[in-house]
């Protein structure tokens, strides 16, 4: 399902007198249309692509209308292609501003998966401001914000962007809605998106991957020889019990709400005819919409059973937490070696690799080339290139001799002029960024102590969502800085995250008072994408804390869809 | 959404409605065309107009050469020029081409939320028509990086031409960094490789990383393949190069390709996967050609038993090495094909080797073969199953393999840990090994509690009874 999906459906278009429905792709548009609408993100190569029908059509004497409407926005980029091509003018152009897509009732998506390659592989700043104008958006209805904390470098440009439009614009009074604003940068945390999931939500989205708040159950699900789309989100009464759970919970849940059922719909036994039409009416259609949900989350459910215990979860789950708390390293590098050896998945092994090297602060140079010859052998030599993309990004790297950052910096530092040396040493921390996970690990207790029964049925901390194993370092950091409301106190965490944090006070007129009911309510806002699991651990903590959390994500994110935009890079 | 289903397939399937226009075509061009012709009758008082007032205004206007002007609202092609005639507000209502593009049937009134069509053309025209002259001037007259940066961020109408100094440019750069804005720092890109040469970019760019980082992405997306090669001649640019062979179809020139990408100055470590890669496709091409004539032959009994479901040209290293264990385990090793001549040439692990060996052999059921890669000979003369996987991982890989318990049952009598090779014997129902194992733990009760899992009458069944009425052992319980 794309987000235009969520607005326009078919028959709506069609209304629009919409003739017929392409995909924007690398090949002729056969229609008899007089007129082309193009609505596309704005992406040098799909601009190429329409070019090209433009100019055949030009070529084959054929004239017609031609709209492009780009969306979020127009970039001058795409706009210097259709100039390059000779068909500025014969095209009009438009921007349609669509910067947030609500998902669910505390998740806004600006559906941008791209901004994740963009600006932490590549350097790209053109989400930025979009990124500002979404956060310019939700101020301008529910602000204004009492506080705005941040951490990253994006998030600090993102404030300053948003800021400005602030400053901009003209002021409205009005009643705030939103307390206080949290932006957070992707790459502060790889290590949470890195982990499996294992709360019933985000194991769905791993496993059968949603799309737009929208699922695609297949006929192993439905037990039918059809595939079922469905929405998933608090609508879903089913679902809104069972997401945020741990999926060992999950089983006896939907048993229990199976009996339930079971009970309301023998009710109507011994009924006599007033209270069966009365049942018929009030009843019969919410029980039948409830057994249509419980069907296909059990059958769900029994999927991810099934995948699962194919391939060896358990095993898995014990490395990925033996890696998190920093045990037993060597058994963890040949568990990843077999893996390899035997082939399986290949973003698996490059996701273990990547945990394996972040936790690990880097890996020894000699089990850096060994890990990466076998990883080369088993998936191919092409993939020499996903591994400069890795190291780039701080996810897969070796070990350095401490020294060699000042060398490179003091030697850079000669080439530059003062006015550009502040940000280069700028973008030079960030490129042989440091993970320190495992001091960052203590500092802030992520790893309870294993010794300790963790009942996954009643949750003492964020950890449930990973078992007990691991409470994300991204929800942490965020429980932390508003427990203090500053960052104060966490001076040597923010060193160990590379700095880049950042607090101010909101927009002017803000209600400061903790009795208004908008301080609780605190928008999170994930640059480069969030996932399910820390959204599932945000609720945690607004249930035990008395906040009630909105998260705004560039996209939703996983650890499959995360890697996999490094392999898509060099294809 | 489910109800449209029906709908959507007809959409997608056939072309029943009408072709969508905005207008009859006739009656559309000539309004057009009249209002091109009222738009090129005002120009001239226009121009005059301006050229009283200020020169580079004419330049606004009249667009010279080699200009860049961006310009973000609505342009479609008629409409620009009228648009740009901020003294003559009534051309607006002259031109239906205009108004009728906007009628609330048509796709840019969808998306613009559908508002009436008085709504949508007044939020797009307005703002230029009442624009005031002084503000028209202000454009004209403030040429500051700063401010130029600030209307680009903005989507406003800008004259990036008058940066004609290298000092001007470099400013124009350094703001659109400060500001953050990677669409203006990559417009700003645009404009000054237009008109700076290559040499002067590429030296002011090695100083600001952002903005370089801008520019290596705009080039990678417009694959300006050569400026980039050039761009990044010290750094990656091997490994780009060899990148290259991604887009090579043919075998025999890909590996050509290879060869010629062997004496680029790559690392050392990456110096020797390139080669490694090289040597790989030159074999199997060799090794392709050979089995597809084999097969076609006829005459070799493995490739009509198990036909061959794909070529083996560009597969990986281990895909080679399963596949030439699955076909040529026997050959000698002086054959490209044998594995072990594989092994050798591309310096193979142990555990790699004998984890796609077992695979392999397994697969073909051949449990021969199995056995004898695990059996070594100790100075004795005594042969003992060694494993430089964990038996466990041995089992797993022969039960996925479908190998008989007989065959399991061997592997997992291996497993060390007592827990775990219980397990794993329950598991894969290798009757003896449990038994066995809760006569050695001398656990009476286990064993019993274990004849409830064996089938009556079995002979497992019959063991563990003769083992329970056995006086000898001595139970702990």
């Amino acid at each position: 399902m794309s987000p235009l999906d969520r607005i326009a459906n078919v028959s709506i278009l069609k209304q629009h007198e919409v003739d017929k429905l392409y995909k924007v792709e690398y090949k002729p548009v056969m229609s008899t249309s007089e007129q082309l609408c193009f609505l596309i993100r704005p992406r040098i190569q799909t601009v190429k692509w329409i070019c090209d029908v433009v100019n055949a059509d030009k070529t084959a004497g054929k004239c017609r209308r031609y709209k492009l409407i780009f969306t979020p926005q127009k970039f001058y980029a795409c706009e210097a292609v259709l100039e390059e091509e000779g068909i500025f003018g014969d095209v009009s152009t438009d921007e349609w501003t669509f910067n947030l897509l609500p998902l669910d009732e505390d998740i806004l998506s600006l559906e941008l998966p791209e901004f994740f390659q963009d600006y932490f592989l590549a350097g790209d700043q053109r989400w930025v401001r979009t990124a500002g104008t979404a956060l310019h958006l939700l101020h301008s209805l529910y602000g204004p914000f009492s506080k705005v904390y941040g951490i990253g470098r994006c998030s600090k440009m993102v404030y300053e962007l948003w800021r400005e439009q602030v400053e901009e614009g003209e002021q409205k009074a009005h009643q705030a809605e939103i307390g206080k604003v949290f932006l957070i940068d992707r790459d502060v945390d790889f290590v949470t998106p890195l982990c499996s999931q294992v709360v019933y939500e985000g194991l769905v989205d791993d496993i059968f991957r949603i799309k737009c708040g929208c699922v695609e159950f297949g006929p192993d699900v439905t037990s039918s020889d059809k595939s079922v789309k469905v929405m998933l989100n608090s609508q879903d009464k089913v679902f809104n019990e069972i997401r945020n759970e741990h999926f060992s919970n999950v089983f006896g849940f939907l048993s229990q709400k199976a009996r339930n059922l079971q009970t309301a719909y023998d009710k109507r036994r011994g009924m006599d005819i007033k209270q069966i039409k009365a049942f018929v009416s009030e009843e019969l259609k919410g029980l039948k919409q409830e057994h249509r949900q419980l069907s296909l989350h059990i059958g769900a459910s029994e999927s991810i059973m099934k995948k699962k215990t194919k391939q060896d979860f358990q095993e898995l789950l014990k490395t990925e937490h033996s890696l998190l708390e920093g045990f037993e390293i060597r058994e963890c590098i040949s568990f990843i070696e077999e893996h390899m050896n035997r082939q399986v998945s290949m973003i698996e092994s490059l996701r273990l690799l990547c945990l394996l090297s972040i936790t690990e602060n880097g890996l020894l140079p000699k089990d850096y080339r060994s890990l990466k010859a076998q990883y080369l052998q088993s998936y191919g030599v092409d993939h020499l290139f996903t591994f400069v993309s890795l190291r780039q990004l701080g996810l897969l790297v070796e070990q350095q001799p401490g020294d060699t950052l000042t060398v490179m910096e003091s030697k850079v530092g000669k080439l530059v002029n003062d006015k550009t040396a502040g940000k280069l040493t700028d973008a030079f921390s960030s490129l042989a960024k440091k993970s320190n996970f495992r001091a960052l690990s203590r500092k802030l207790s992520l790893v309870p102590k294993s010794d300790e029964e963790y009942d996954l049925r009643v949750p003492r901390d964020m950890a449930y969502i990973f078992s007990g194993a691991y409470i994300p370092l991204s929800c942490k950091l965020i429980e932390q800085v508003l427990e203090r409301d500053s960052w104060t106190g966490l001076e040597e965490v923010t060193r160990l995250l590379n700095g880049h944090e950042f607090a101010a006070a909101g927009s002017s007129g803000a209600d400061l008072s903790e009795k208004n009911d908008a301080q609780r309510i605190i928008l999170v806002m994930f640059l480069g994408g969030c996932t399910f699991s820390e959204i599932s651990a945000l609720r945690f903590l607004g249930r035990e804390r008395g906040y009630r959390f909105i998260v705004v994500t560039t996209a939703i994110t996983n650890s499959s869809r995360l890697l996999e935009a490094l392999l898509d890079n060099h294809v | 959404m489910m109800k449209s289903k029906a709908d959507e397939e007809d959409f997608w399937n056939s072309s029943k409605c009408k072709p969508f226009t905005f207008d009859d075509e006739d009656d559309e061009f000539s309004k057009l065309k009249e209002s091109k012709q009222t738009v090129k009758n005002i120009r001239p008082l226009v121009d005059e107009d301006e050229d009283e007032d200020d020169v580079e205004k004419i330049s606004w206007s009249g667009e010279p050469v080699g200009s860049i002007s961006w310009s973000v609202r609505e342009t479609a092609a008629s409409s620009q020029r009228t648009e740009r005639e901020p003294a003559f507000p009534k051309i607006n209502t002259d031109t239906p081409a205009i108004s009728r593009s906007l009628s609330g049937y048509s796709l840019s009134a969808l998306f613009k939320g559908g508002t009436a069509q008085s709504d949508s053309s007044v939020r797009l025209y307005a703002p230029e028509l009442r624009k005031p002259k002084s503000e028209y001037k202000d454009i004209v007259s403030d040429w500051s990086p700063e401010h130029t940066v600030q209307r680009m961020q903005q989507g406003k109408v800008v004259h990036l031409e008058k940066f004609r100094s290298l000092q001007d440019k470099l400013l124009l750069l350094d703001f659109a960094v400060s500001a953050h804005d990677g669409n203006v720092i990559t417009a700003v890109l645009i404009y000054l490789k237009r008109t700076l040469s290559k040499e002067v970019l590429f030296r002011e760019l090695e100083s600001r990383q952002t903005a370089l980082r801008h520019f290596i992405h705009y080039l990678t997306e417009t694959r300006d393949q050569r400026l980039l090669l050039e761009l990044l001649r010290s750094r990656t640019s091997p490994l780009l190069q060899y990148k290259e062979h991604l887009s090579i179809a043919d075998e025999n020139k890909r590996r050509d390709f290879l060869k010629s990408c062997l004496s680029l100055p790559f690392s050392p470590e990456d110096s020797a996967h390139v080669q490694d890669h090289y040597t790989l496709l030159e074999r199997q091409i060799i090794i392709e050609a050979t089995d597809r004539h084999a097969e076609r032959g006829g005459k070799v009994e493995i490739f009509q038993k198990f036909p061959r479901r794909a070529s083996i040209l560009n597969m990986p290293l281990i895909t080679t090495l399963y596949y030439c264990c699955f076909y040529h385990y026997h050959e000698s090793e002086g054959t490209y094909s044998s594995p072990l001549n594989i092994r050798q040439t591309f310096r193979i692990s142990d555990k790699q080797y004998f984890v796609t060996a077992l695979a392999a052999r397994a697969k073909l059921k051949a449990w021969s073969d199995v056995d004898a890669l695990f059996t070594s000979r100790n100075w004795l003369g005594f042969t003992r199953k060694k494993s430089p996987l964990s038996f466990q991982r041995v089992v797993d890989i022969l039960h996925r393999n479908s190998a008989p318990t007989q065959v399991l049952q061997e592997y997992v009598g291996l497993v060390d840990d007592s827990d775990l090779r219980i397990s794993l014997a329950q598991k894969h129902k290798c009757h003896d090994i449990v038994i066995n194992t809760y006569r050695d733990l001398k656990d009476r009760q286990l064993l019993l509690g274990y004849l409830s899992k064996v089938e009556r009458g079995s002979a497992e069944a019959g063991k563990i009874n003769q083992l329970l009425s056995n006086q000898q052992i001595r139970w702990r319980n």
